[in-house]
């Protein structure tokens, strides 16, 4: 001990500078899902749709919840990965599932950064309706460009030949396709973990909390954005591939408002700006809507839509915000030691 | 007492099998929620209907539905319900499919599945080329159309036509199939416009303007039903291209019974080819409308996508008999092939090469009856047509 008290002996730096550590319970989303791979093979197409949506809402987590770029055309990043995977395999151009996958986030990532330059000038609404422009744009021009896209039919039957030459994707019992998704996510995850603990993590969370101050003190505020925008675009580009391989099949509706939409309502529903909300957000929406969809086919909607009501009403946080109220809740009621 | 407690059990066992074998366990995959969701409903009560009709014909084997809904276009859900239909509740035979994108995805489960599938709606015409165990009891694109054309030249005595259509593939396959039709019998198509997109009404006003100042002999317009046909039908009369010698023709996509009450007066005399309305003359669509007037309601009518439904069910139930309920699914589909069947939109049959649907293409004015309500007048028809896209073997079809 020092006589002098630094800056790092303090709870709160302390908090601060442990923040990235791991968790004790952090391993355990992964043993789920691993878990769920045991108990339910039956449900191995609905767990890689679900592992491929958890993907998609953690790119739009990095760009809404840690940089506060209001986006309503996420999907445009992930329909331009799927739409590489499944233009490249369609016509034999290339189909190797991994190959494949870093070519859909390069061409996303490409259009991340393209349109990012352009939008990421304006801030609120106006951004709001660019993103969602953007992306209509991109919905008519695969609907335009149907010798190659397939129109609105999309392409279909897309060969996808066997991951590392081993692995067959068996449409009917999607193995292969469930385990592939849970290690593309897992990469993915670990980076973005690691990235918004980072000085740049750190960076994009004061541009959110307060631009002017940000640009006060000297950061290259526009340039940090864009990047952000960049890399989320090149995620949401992997997980748009992961559901063109698993689908074996690309279709409009990965350009589509609907998609963009779910997986803003997933996140919020989860908890945005806390890295699991996506996990949290992806498995309440979709387990829900999907149980409830095969008992009640025509009138499921109304469960999922009080479900969503009443976290609007009372939990802003999502699902995880109740979680972090209700523990902040027990610790005070503690005895402290 | 050990023998009796034998015997009893074993007739206890014997039972239960023989019950299991008469189970028909069918897998539903259609849109019961979201835009699709009338369609959903139409080719749903359209199977509950002739289940209803028909329970003699049903017996002894007890058909199950498990239905599953499709939720949207996007083609992943359906999959998924596909999936879990064979996998999870193991269902003998598949059926359903609104939009042709989810049966376009389901495909490769499909074959790989093996279960016989029934196609109760989805129109794209090269779908039933994707696994060889599909097989369609609604329609294809082409066969409307494609009648539409021959019977424009020979029956309307066309010479000229143009032609608008909502710009996506529904649309686009009509203009095809009408093109092919209509040319191959000494006809000319003058102008092709396409007319906006499928989400939003267009301004009709400039597309009919246009085709005015052409005078051709007829106006082929393919777009959803609906606001769009409304649209259609209006601006139609508001240029006054009925007085300028232009006929209104269209595939029945347009006269959707459903709908055709909203067009108003202003529908009256439009022109269309189909293979089913509500208005069909014979005992079986009468027994059909009766009795689903009686279930669901005097406003309520079946259209075309009822009567996939009902025909869909049909072809499921003839195949529970001829494999004696075992649906194994080699000896469903070949029961299927060739097969005939008295429907409600007249008489139906199952091209053995291509497994789609032969049937009637009836030709139908508009005309207002003394009831004051919009109804469909026989003008002509045309017998077996098959699907002319397959027949042409045009792009995806060969």
């Amino acid at each position: 001990m020092s006589v002098f008290p630094t800056a790092t002996d303090h709870p709160a730096a302390r908090a601060l500078a442990g923040r990235h550590r791991l968790r004790l319970w952090e391993p355990l989303p992964w043993l789920l899902a691993l878990a769920f791979y045991v108990a339910f093979p039956t449900y191995l197409g609905f767990g890689t749709d679900l592992l491929v949506t958890i993907l998609f809402a953690i790119s739009l987590d990095l760009v809404l919840g840690y940089a506060g770029i209001v986006t309503l055309g996420h999907a445009a990043f992930f329909g331009a990965g799927a739409y590489t995977v499944g233009m490249l395999a369609f016509h034999g151009i290339w189909a190797e599932p991994i190959t494949s996958l870093i070519a859909a986030a390069a061409v996303a990532a490409l259009v991340g950064l393209l349109s990012g330059l352009v939008l990421l000038r304006t801030t609120g609404l106006t951004l709001l309706m660019l993103t969602l422009c953007t992306m209509a744009l991109l919905e008519e021009a695969a609907n335009l460009a149907h010798d190659w896209t397939g129109g609105f039919d999309g392409l279909p039957s897309i060969a996808i030949p066997p991951l590392f030459g081993l692995f067959e994707f068996n449409p009917l019992y999607p193995n292969t396709q469930y385990l592939y998704a849970l290690g593309v996510l897992f990469i993915c995850f670990v980076f973005v973990r690691v990235l918004v603990y980072s000085p740049f993590g750190q960076s994009l969370t004061g541009i959110r909390e307060n631009t002017l101050r940000m640009h006060a003190v000297g950061a290259p505020v526009r340039m940090r954005l864009i990047v952000c925008y960049t890399i989320s675009a090149a995620i949401a580009g992997i997980a748009g591939g992961l559901w063109a391989q698993a689908n074996a099949y690309v279709n409009l509706s990965t350009l589509g408002l609907d998609r963009a939409a779910t997986v803003l309502i997933i996140l919020v529903l989860g908890g945005y700006g806390r890295l699991y909300g996506a996990f949290v957000g992806a498995v309440a929406y979709m387990v829900l809507s999907h149980l409830l969809a095969k008992i009640y086919p025509t009138a499921w909607q109304l469960g999922l839509g009080l479900l969503l009501v009443i976290i609007a009403l009372f939990a802003r946080g999502g699902i995880l915000g109740v979680g972090e109220t209700l523990l902040r809740w027990f610790g005070r009621r503690r005895p402290s030691p | 007492m050990v023998k009796r407690i034998l015997a009893i059990s074993t007739a206890f066992v014997l039972s239960t099998c023989l019950a299991q074998a008469q189970e028909v366990k069918v897998g539903i995959v259609l849109p019961y929620t979201g835009i699709g969701a009338e369609f959903g409903q139409q080719v749903d009560r359209g199977m509950e209907t002739y289940l209803k009709l028909n329970a003699d014909k049903v017996k002894p084997y007890k058909i199950t539905l498990v239905k599953r809904d499709a939720k949207n276009p996007g083609g992943a859900d359906a999959k998924i319900a596909t999936q879990e239909l064979l996998t999870q509740d193991k269902v003998d035979v598949l059926g359903g499919w609104v939009y042709s994108p989810n049966a376009i995805a389901s495909a490769p489960i499909v074959a790989a599945g093996k279960k016989l599938a029934v196609i109760m709606n989805a129109g794209t015409a090269h779908i039933t080329k994707m696994a060889p165990n599909f097989v369609r009891t609604s329609f294809s694109m082409w066969h409307a159309a494609f009648a539409l054309g021959e019977a424009s030249a020979k029956q309307l005595n066309a010479k000229t036509a143009a032609v608008g259509y909502t710009d996506f593939p529904p649309g686009k396959d009509s203009l095809n199939a009408f093109k092919r039709g209509f040319e191959a019998h000494g006809g000319k198509v003058i102008d092709e416009i396409p007319m906006g997109g499928a989400a939003a009404v267009p301004d009709m006003t400039p597309f009919f303007q246009r085709v005015k100042d052409k005078k051709p002999d007829v106006l082929f317009v393919f777009v959803p039903a609906g606001d769009h046909a409304v649209a259609v039908v209006r601006t139609y009369a508001a240029l006054g291209m009925r007085q300028a010698g232009i006929k209104l023709i269209g595939p029945g996509d347009i006269t959707q019974d459903i709908k055709l009450q909203s067009m108003g007066d202003a529908a009256v005399g439009l022109i269309t080819m189909h293979h089913y309305n509500a208005d069909l003359e014979n005992a079986e669509n009468k027994r059909f409308v009766g009795a689903w007037k009686t279930a669901y309601g005097p406003d309520t009518t079946p259209d075309f996508t009822a009567v996939g439904g009902y025909d869909g069910m049909a072809a499921i139930v003839h195949a529970a008999h001829a494999t004696k309920g075992t649906m194994d699914p080699d000896k469903a589909l070949a029961s299927l092939l060739g097969w005939k069947f008295n429907s409600p939109r007249g008489p139906i049959s199952i091209d053995p090469e291509t497994r789609d649907i032969v049937m009637n293409e009836y030709l139908v004015e508009v005309v207002k009856g003394k009831d004051g309500r919009l109804h469909q007048k026989l003008l002509g028809k045309i017998d077996a047509v098959k699907d002319a896209c397959k027949a042409l073997k045009v792009g995806p079809c060969a």
